[in-house]
């Protein structure tokens, strides 16, 4: 799986030894807001190209997990290392990490000022330094892949909450991340519109892409997951692929939460 | 067209998209939902013509009609009125226009101010119209055009020195006007950014200057910046009246745009800060590309109220002496030649003021439906 990477960062090469498998690397990692202790001693490791669907109930740290892995949320224990770059309050670290890890947000958060295409190539112009004709074309040729390049020149009010989501998908792969964070990228849509989003989901896993993704989509954890994690209160409580997850949960917890998410 | 309110004509799935009924839209139907709508309407709308009636024809008779143009002196004018003192003697205006203008800017200069005006027009122009051709370069010369008319106006370097103390009448006002809308909103900008930043000691500095600002009449900033300051200075260094004032009259409107500006930051959601972050941007570049294009746009209200209130409160140069339009019609009216044609006065002055910022306040809705890109979010 993985594969010979050619990584930029030529001056990190030794610290790339002991993480060529894992590309994130999470180790006793604990946050705290305020005096709510959200993350208790997560320790997790992603290889390359692994798809990771994560579920729990809501609270129980989910989002806020894969929100430290971009440093939207800060943690204050244990280390977080991203493709060989730890996280550090460095913000040149920081930079680095977000340009590698796209991010797609449950109310997708389109720059609501700016064109699709504009929305698309903004960070490949101003934080990669793309000529601006190269970026366009870049930004269109995702905009195909997630099938709206008709909508390039529309804002994004114009847009359906589906059109959107697939937009901000386009948006984050503008700027050829190693890594997806998906949080809930589906939890604000209609349902006829659930299904076009992971379409391009379950295409983009299929092309290899390392994705970790916070959903109560099972079916797209069945179909395109290496493997579930459970989580409640803060804590990681079980993990497995995701047939024996869903058939044969362990923890008393995730078989209530199974029994609940899959009752109807 | 007659049956189209039967119904069941079509089979289902095929109805076609039919016109409104009649009487809904058009000029009858604006006429009938916006003017007699309801009985409480129709009085209203009576009401309102009748009152323009009593109000707009004497005025165009006394302003217009019969309005005197020619004329030496005030009794000239009476005379040549049908009833003495019952119309406008503009005559007097004329006698005073170039004063009303230049204030006391030598007469052999005055083509300085001349193609000062010509130039902020086109330095307007490029600010205001964003299809210009080739507004990029265009923005090199309104960069250069502060200094540029700053030397024109004042003069020296090849051009004779004028005093600050000989600009008056609208070119004052002006002078003013364009000096503090152009600087405080940059400045106002930086200050809502520093009171909404996370380094606590930027933070309160920026809060203390705003709240002493936003606390203290603009007059009293003003009696400062024509007694006080000199206390503060070196003994010795002259520092312009003129000067004081644009900086103070800067400062009290950056403090006012500072908070117009805070208040948009605020409606903007935490959401595009966090994907500005997670696309990898720095924190100016999220700032300029998406944070502030959109706070700026909920602020133009605002921002637009604060230049219009700044514009008018020019005006109170004249209580620190110097000679703005007001300043120049009262002393105008001091003469005896003149006296008793206030109204006449402070009409043209009315006027040139609310033309001044009845255009921002139109810019600004212009500017609000151009930058709508529907529903936001």
């Amino acid at each position: 799986m993985a594969n010979t990477d050619q990584t930029a960062s030529a001056p990190e090469l030794d610290s790339k030894v002991d993480t060529s498998e894992s590309t994130i690397s999470i180790r006793g990692m604990h946050k705290w807001f305020g005096d709510f202790h959200v993350l208790k001693d997560i320790n997790l490791e992603v290889t390359r190209g692994e798809r990771i669907v994560i579920c729990g109930p809501s609270g129980s740290g989910k989002s806020t997990l894969i929100r430290c892995i971009n440093r939207l949320e800060e943690h204050q224990q244990g280390s977080i290392v991203v493709d060989g770059t730890e996280l550090t309050s460095d913000l040149k670290n920081i930079e680095i990490i977000r340009s590698e890890v796209g991010m797609v947000f449950q109310h997708f958060n389109l720059f609501p000022h700016l064109t699709v295409l504009e929305n698309c190539t903004l960070a490949p112009i101003w934080v990669r330094k793309m000529p601006k004709a190269e970026a366009a074309e870049v930004a269109m040729s995702y905009l195909e892949r997630v099938q709206i390049p008709e909508q390039a020149s529309k804002f994004p009010g114009q847009l359906s909450g589906g059109q959107q989501q697939r937009v901000a998908i386009a948006r984050s792969l503008c700027m050829s991340p190693r890594i997806m964070l998906f949080d809930e990228p589906t939890s604000a849509l209609d349902p006829e519109m659930i299904k076009e989003v992971l379409d391009v989901m379950v295409e983009l896993a299929e092309s290899g892409m390392t994705m970790l993704v916070v959903t109560h989509e099972m079916g797209f954890a069945t179909a395109v997951a290496n493997r579930v994690i459970f989580m409640d209160g803060g804590e990681i409580i079980e993990q497995n692929e995701p047939n024996e997850f869903f058939t044969n949960p362990q923890h008393d917890r995730t078989k209530l939460f199974l029994s609940q998410i899959l009752s109807h | 067209m007659t049956d189209s309110t039967t119904s069941s004509h079509y089979a289902p799935g095929t109805h076609p998209d039919l016109p409104p009924p009649r009487r809904t839209t058009g000029v009858v139907g604006w006429v009938y939902k916006n003017l007699f709508s309801t009985p409480l309407n129709i009085v209203l709308t009576l009401v309102g013509v009748w009152i323009l009636y009593l109000i707009v024809p004497p005025l165009l008779d006394w302003a217009l009609l019969e309005s005197v143009w020619t004329a030496e002196n005030r009794t000239e004018c009476w005379d040549k009125m049908e009833v003495a003192e019952e119309a406008a003697c503009w005559a007097f205006i004329k006698s005073r226009l170039t004063l009303f203008i230049y204030g006391f800017y030598p007469e052999a200069e005055r083509w300085r101010v001349n193609l000062s005006f010509v130039l902020l027009i086109f330095a307007i122009l490029p600010v205001l119209y964003d299809k210009l051709p080739g507004r990029r370069h265009w923005m090199w010369y309104v960069a250069a055009f502060p200094f540029l008319v700053g030397w024109l106006l004042v003069g020296g370097l090849g051009l004779a020195p004028v005093e600050t103390s000989e600009f008056g009448g609208f070119m004052l006002t002006l002078v003013i006007g364009v000096t503090g809308i152009s600087f405080s909103l940059p400045l106002g900008i930086a200050l809502a950014l520093g009171r909404t930043s996370n380094l606590p000691a930027l933070r309160i500095l920026c809060v203390l200057f705003i709240e002493f600002i936003r606390g203290v009449p603009l007059i009293a900033l003003l009696f400062v910046a024509s007694t006080m300051l000199n206390y503060f200075l070196p003994p010795g260094t002259t520092f312009d009246l003129l000067m004081r004032v644009l900086i103070m009259v800067t400062l009290f409107a950056a403090a006012y745009i500072a908070e117009v500006v805070r208040g948009g930051l605020q409606g903007i959601p935490k959401g595009q800060v966090e994907a500005a972050d997670s696309l990898g941007l720095s924190y100016w570049k999220a700032q300029r590309l998406i944070i502030l294009p959109q706070a700026l746009k909920i602020s133009i209200p605002g921002i637009v109220n604060t230049f219009i209130g700044l514009y008018k409160d020019t005006t109170l140069v004249l209580i620190i002496g110097m000679l703005d339009p007001l300043g120049i019609g009262r002393s105008s009216l001091a003469d005896a030649q003149w006296a008793g044609l206030a109204r006449e006065v402070y009409l043209f002055i009315a006027v040139f003021f609310f033309l001044c910022c009845f255009g921002m306040s139109r810019y600004s809705l212009y500017l609000e439906r151009k930058l709508h890109t529907g529903h936001e979010r």
